[in-house]
Parts: structure tokens; sequence; C-alpha cells
């Protein structure tokens, strides 16, 4: 069998590694939503410890790099697969009443990817690059264990109104990416089955509302208090 | 019924194409949308300009030929109906309507609103077939035992008429709801999981060498497809093509 072109390639290929990554990037929405949490409750002992696990345990390093190439793949793939369907139509309709049949956030999900993938670049910058190359003042707990005060340098940029106010949009932008993904990762895959599409649907709903929302309370809080 | 209709005019592929403003009455609302057009040929022609070129054969919507992109849509407004069982009375007297062919790199413009949808036929070529000699001592098809669920799924992708109006209101110009119809149709059948394997490899690489787009999952090919085919349809087929290439040598 010849012309089979395996796992990379061809059209069917590129939505595989979009939904596979996709997922992965959901799961660590979770994990870097779990993590963040203290920020809520004002707890810099757990922040802190946090952030010091995540940037020291050597299997999250692992998963960390594959975390990297799986945001970098989701993009470039997403930018190919995007240049693809655009050079597709290359003449477009003068009337296109996208809205009688499908929603928004699936007729954009290139917007909001883009709008997702400048928040991360920010994002990475003001946290991830401080936290790795730039400076961090210390911070010894109770047990005169000695962390990076990441706690401090992330309340003190949330009290700019601007900076939290972005991520708020930011996380709107994300919700709606998730809308759409969630969900359509499982087609993609194939993973479709009258029983369980249903309940697959509602929870990419919840989860592209709540992750979302929760992340977003997290500047809010630190901003209004 | 009058109507206002802003109609594509393109002489040839080569031609660039424009918009033309024409005015019909003395249109019923029992007319159909191709019987509409004809009233307005038939008035172009009275003026000496060339009429309107259209798809059309039929008239009945089983055979896939009407096409059009009508106010923004495959085969306007309706839903389950091709254009030549969309009715005038869908519309109101005085509406403006705009009337576009199918647009897709894979879908040319032969001449105003009639474009080659041949690209589909290449895709049938590849793989959308059964090859068993159909001569000599055939066994009896009841002998041949069917689920019913899967017999059902099978004609329900079977109904497909190749009409082109998934890839027309795709925003990707995607041929998945069509490709996978067609590899569906086979799948779900003994006769045709002989060569399962093959088929959805060939005719999955023939859709991306026509040059269509790729599935957004948006979900608007099904709403817009005259004969109601699902995107379940979509998913059987990436499941099928992803098992067949991780397991082929």
């Amino acid at each position: 069998m010849s012309t089979s072109r395996g796992l990379f390639g061809t059209s069917l290929a590129r939505k595989y590694w979009m939904a596979l990554t996709g997922l992965f990037l959901c799961s660590f929405l979770v994990v870097h939503l779990l993590g963040n949490l203290p920020l809520l409750t004002g707890n810099q002992e757990a922040f802190n410890a946090y952030a010091h696990f995540m940037t020291t345990f050597p299997l999250i390093k692992a998963v960390s790099y594959l975390l990297y190439a799986s945001i970098l793949l989701h993009s470039i793939d997403g930018l190919v697969l995007a240049r693809q369907n655009m050079a597709a139509r290359p003449a477009g309709y003068v009337k296109y009443n996208g809205a009688a049949n499908a929603n928004w956030s699936s007729r954009n999900m290139a917007l909001l990817g883009t709008i997702t993938l400048l928040f991360l670049i920010i994002h990475l910058k003001s946290f991830w690059f401080e936290m790795h190359f730039g400076f961090v003042p210390n911070w010894t707990d109770a047990e005169g264990n000695l962390y990076k005060d990441l706690y401090t340098i992330t309340v003190a940029a949330f009290q700019q109104t601007w900076y939290a106010l972005f991520y708020v949009v930011a996380m709107l932008g994300l919700g709606l990416h998730l809308w759409h993904g969630f969900a359509s990762a499982f087609q993609t895959m194939g993973w479709s089955h009258p029983r369980y599409t249903p309940m697959i649907k509602a929870l990419g709903y919840g989860f592209a509302i709540m992750v979302p929302l929760l992340f977003a309370s997290i500047p809010l809080y630190i901003l209004l208090t | 019924m009058k109507f206002t209709l802003n109609v594509w005019r393109q002489n040839g592929p080569q031609d660039k194409g424009r918009m033309e403003t024409y005015q019909v009455d003395q249109v019923s609302d029992d007319m159909s949308f191709l019987e509409m057009i004809d009233v307005l040929n038939e008035q172009l022609i009275h003026q000496n300009i060339d009429p309107v070129v259209f798809d059309h054969d039929c008239r009945e919507g089983i055979c896939g030929m009407c096409s059009m992109f009508i106010n923004g849509e495959a085969h306007g407004p309706g839903r389950g109906v091709t254009t030549c069982q969309l009715h005038m009375r869908e519309f109101s007297d005085g509406d403006t309507i705009t009337i576009e062919p199918f647009r897709a790199k894979a879908f040319p413009i032969i001449k105003d609103l009639m474009v080659d949808r041949s690209a589909f036929d290449r895709i049938i070529q590849a793989g959308g077939f059964v090859s068993v000699n159909t001569s000599g001592n055939l066994p009896d098809a009841n002998a041949t035992r069917i689920e019913k669920s899967h017999a059902d799924a099978a004609f329900d992708a079977a109904t497909c008429i190749g009409c082109g109006a998934c890839v027309a209101t795709c925003k990707n110009a995607s041929a998945m709801l069509f490709t996978s119809a067609k590899v569906s149709q086979f799948a779900l059948l003994p006769q045709g999981q002989v060569e399962a394997s093959e088929r959805v490899l060939h005719m999955v690489n023939q859709m991306d060498l026509e040059g269509f787009g790729n599935c957004t999952n948006t979900g608007a090919c099904e709403v817009e497809c005259p004969k109601g085919i699902s995107i379940e349809n979509i998913a059987r087929m990436n499941r099928e093509y992803l098992s067949v290439s991780l397991t082929t040598k």
C-alpha cells in the first residue's frame, strides 16, 4: 500500500496533530489552574512552593518540553492549515451568510488562536521568562527554605488595571477557542459515538466556561482587593 | 412577484467576473428558483443580452446538478432542498436576491453560475467503488446478512447526490462531507470492507490533491446539505484513516 503517507503531510494527519496537541494543552490548563488557585486565597507559601516545584522537579521539567513542543506544533500546524484553507477559495463570495449554519467561534478558530498565542507570549514574558532568566527576589518560608518570590511579582503585575483587564479579555478569547475546540478535537480523532458525543460536547462547553472564568478571576481578585 | 437580482456574470474561466443587476417581474410564488431564472433568461434573450448560464438537470432534487449560492447560502435559505426545490414563496415580493456560483479553487467557474465539479468524479475514481466481478454465479443478495443499523447508516450516506453544497458552504471549501459519505457507504457494508483500507487512503489523497481545504468541524456542511448527510460520516472517515495510517506498512 504505497499510497499511505502515514501521519504526516495529509490534511487529516495535520488535523490529528491539531487535536492531540489541543487536548494536551487542555490538560495543561487544568494543572496550571490548580497550581495558581493559591493566589485567590493569598497563600504566598503554597504559591511559591508550587512555582519552585514546577521549575525544579525532573518529571515536570520533562513534561514542560513536551508542552513547549505542543504549543509550537499547535501554532505552526494551525497556521499552515489556515493558509491552505484560504488558498482553497481564492475568490471569495460577495455575500456569505456564515451565521446561518455555524456558530461564530467555530468560524474564527484561527483568529481566536492568534489572540491566545499573543496573550501567551506576553504572559510567558511576564512570569516564565522572569522566573527562569530574569530577576525575582528571594523569599524564605517558615522552615528557612529559600524560594524565588514569584507571588510578590504576580500580585504586583495584577495590581496594574490595564494588565489585569488584558488578562480578562484574553481569557474571553481562550474561552471562545475552547467552546469549539474541545469537542472538535474528539470529532477530528474520530472519537464519535451517539451515546458519548453529547456528553463530550457538554463537558467541552463546561470546560470552556469554567477554566477561563477561574483564570480570569485571579487578576480580578488581586486588582479589587 | 417582483425581484431585484444581483447575478454573478463571468464570460469564461479566465474572465474576472462581475455582479450585474436585473429586474424580474411576473414571477409566480409557485415557481421554483430555476423557473424564475428561466423567466429572467427569456427576458434577457428578448433584450439581446447573453442569458445566464447555470447547471440544472432533473429539477426534482435528485441529480445534484443545480448549484448556485443564493443570498449567502448554498441552494439558498431552504433546508434539505436543492435549488430546483426552492420556491419563490420562500422570498418576499420586492426582495433583492444575490446569486453567485459555488466558489472553490477545486470547482473552477466555467461560465456565470456554472462550475466544474469533476474534482468529485476524480475522488470517486480514486476508490469510491467495489471492484467485484458482476457476471457469473453471484450469491443471492439476501444471503449476506447485514445489521439493520449498518444498512440504514450506509443508505443514509449513499443518499449524497454529489452536488457540492458542502464545499460551497464550508468556509474552508473542504470536501470532507462528500468524501466521508462516499467512504462510509462502502465501509459499513461487508462488500465494501474488503477494500476499505485502500479506499480511504486513495480517496483522501485525491481530495488533498484537488486543492480542497481542511475540515474545521464547523458543521455548516450538514446544515446546508440537501440530503442531510451527517458529519458523523466525517468522524467515521477520520477514524478509518487514522487506523489505516497507523497499521499499513
